[in-house]
């Protein structure tokens, strides 16, 4: 591969270059194959349209026009009108901004909480291993789905907590992970060289299993977002998400569900927003597993 | 410099005797071989007696000092190990000067810039490759930083658990010579595992050979070409080494 020029450096080089240039091996990676590129292209266009939403957009996304209801895709609404005469298109454009909080929110949390469960669990073992894996193995024993809309009926609906309930649902999966990953490596002779420097379990943890489990959990990670949007775009679709009139994709398709057969426009859009980014996801997780492949990794 | 006193170490994991009631000592100065085939337990008594593993019985002190009552500070900055396999001692996501400085802050040393490239300068290498990853380094290299590594913090003691087996044999060589200058500068006291008795007859003043993790006999150097051996396995172990040696 071209990567290994990378590796005679002339000048000496500090840490962040170093990550940089894994960076950006990464992403030159990920462009040379179609698919991630998809991928990539299509978060690339979901980040930009939830920063430029009011730019972007060509109506107001809560603007009512009675006169205007169920009107199908024209010049002056792409993507046609709901049954309040809102813009769809406007509306997907603002949808973007509540699935990139949903995704974004879900990732902050989950991630570094299955990261603390499972590396813990791992590099400790025996009672505190089976303790913590027993409370994983409870949340995994239930559908995700079904155990946010538990959390969701006792918290209350509101976008938010539906953010919460699929947090609380999606950790499991990384948790197994990172304890799996964990027990590989703890027995290396590199945690018993920083054992003998003095090092704390908690120092090791963060210091040494931390970074090796990081690129498994990032690809994890990515391609848990796809459930995580459906799952959101499920809850909303129950009218346990996103509470009207806030333009998120799922509630969206379940206010247009009643108008599907004269007008298909309503659902179609999101369906296929939803689609588009749910598979974006994949791909890209699909395309960042080879590129954060450790034999990748080496020839950085 | 600091002996070391190994007293009735024994170890079991589970129903299997690892070791019974393994004693000797190491004076001050000292370079001390184990020697024996694998799996007989010379690997185990370097974990056991740097506290790798804390789950045996019996008594280890280090000039006097009980091993196991010993502040984690004040152990990590008497005795350090120096391990098998280059390739898996270094962290493979960090770079030669963070594996030499995690150890220096975790023991608040100050001046570090000055005591890495020290290390490095005791270690034979460039001070450049600080900014390195282990593996833009070769086996030998990784070798040299696993063993700077354990020398930043200024031990007494060094563990050194078959330092060169997965090396080239000239590398070996090079290793080995590093490992002697050190002693000559630094004054350590090594305790070596090998099952190569000639890495052994070059380094060490004096060796034990051991066997399904019991010491069968403790002798001078002098005794693998002198027939100084009493033991039948010793002398079994030191005449096919010999014959091994002039076969090639």
């Amino acid at each position: 591969m071209s990567m290994t020029r990378d590796i005679p450096a002339p000048a000496p080089r500090r840490r962040m270059p170093q990550s940089l240039i894994a960076a950006r091996n990464i992403v030159a990676f990920l462009t040379r194959s179609p698919t991630s590129l998809f991928g990539l292209v299509v978060l690339a266009l979901l980040i930009l349209v939830a920063l430029f939403a009011p730019l972007i957009a060509t109506h107001d996304p809560y603007a009512q026009d009675l006169q205007a209801t169920l009107q199908p895709p024209s010049g002056t609404h792409f993507f046609g009108t709901d049954e309040l005469g809102r813009d769809i298109f406007s509306r997907l454009v603002h949808g973007s901004r509540i699935t990139l909080t949903i995704i974004s929110l879900v990732t902050v949390v989950v991630g570094p909480l299955g990261l603390f469960f499972g590396t813990v669990a791992g590099y400790f073992g025996g009672k505190v291993d089976t303790v913590l894996m027993r409370i994983t193995d409870i949340f995994l024993s239930f559908p995700s789905l079904i155990l946010s809309l538990a959390f969701v009926a006792a918290l209350g609906p509101s976008l938010n907590n539906a953010i919460i309930a699929i947090a609380l649902t999606a950790w499991p999966p990384i948790a197994r992970l990172a304890r799996a990953e964990t027990l590989t490596f703890r027995q290396a002779d590199y945690i018993s060289a920083a054992r003998l420097q003095g090092a704390s379990a908690a120092r090791i943890i963060w210091k040494s299993i931390v970074p090796m489990c990081l690129p498994s959990v990032t690809i994890r990670l990515t391609l848990n977002m796809a459930t995580v949007i459906l799952t959101a775009a499920g809850l909303g679709f129950l009218g346990l998400g996103a509470q009207p009139p806030l333009p998120e994709w799922g509630a969206m398709i379940a206010t247009g569900r009643r108008y599907m057969i004269d007008s298909w426009w309503l659902v179609t859009f999101p369906g296929i927003a939803i689609l588009c980014v749910s598979l974006a996801f994949n791909l890209l997780g699909d395309g960042l597993r080879d590129a954060l492949d450790p034999k990748q990794m080496n020839k950085r | 410099m600091k002996p070391i006193t190994i007293d009735r170490l024994a170890i079991s994991f589970g129903p299997v005797r690892v070791l019974h009631d393994v004693s000797f000592d190491v004076a001050a100065g000292e370079c001390f071989g184990l020697v024996g085939e694998s799996g007989s337990g010379k690997s185990t008594i370097l974990r056991c007696a740097s506290m790798l593993t804390d789950i045996w019985e019996g008594r280890v002190r280090i000039e006097g000092q009980d091993v196991r009552k010993m502040p984690v500070a004040e152990r990590c900055r008497t005795v350090q190990m120096v391990f098998q396999d280059p390739y898996g001692s270094l962290h493979p996501r960090h770079s030669i000067r963070t594996a030499l400085d995690e150890g220096l802050r975790i023991n608040g040393f100050d001046d570090r810039e000055a005591r890495l490239a020290q290390a490095m300068r005791d270690v034979g290498l460039p001070v450049e490759f600080l900014d390195r990853y282990p593996h833009q380094l070769s086996g030998g290299q990784r070798q040299r930083v696993a063993i700077a590594r354990a020398l930043i913090l200024e031990p007494d003691v060094l563990f050194l658990d078959e330092p060169t087996s997965a090396l080239d044999v000239s590398v070996q060589a090079e290793v080995l010579n590093l490992l002697v200058r050190l002693q000559q500068e630094k004054g350590f006291t090594y305790l070596m595992v090998s099952h190569d008795l000639a890495v052994v007859d070059h380094m060490c003043d004096r060796f034990a050979i051991m066997q399904h993790g019991r010491i069968v006999e403790v002798l001078d150097r002098a005794a693998i070409t002198g027939g100084g051996a009493t033991q039948p396995y010793a002398k079994q172990l030191i005449d096919a080494s010999l014959e091994y040696e002039s076969a090639i």
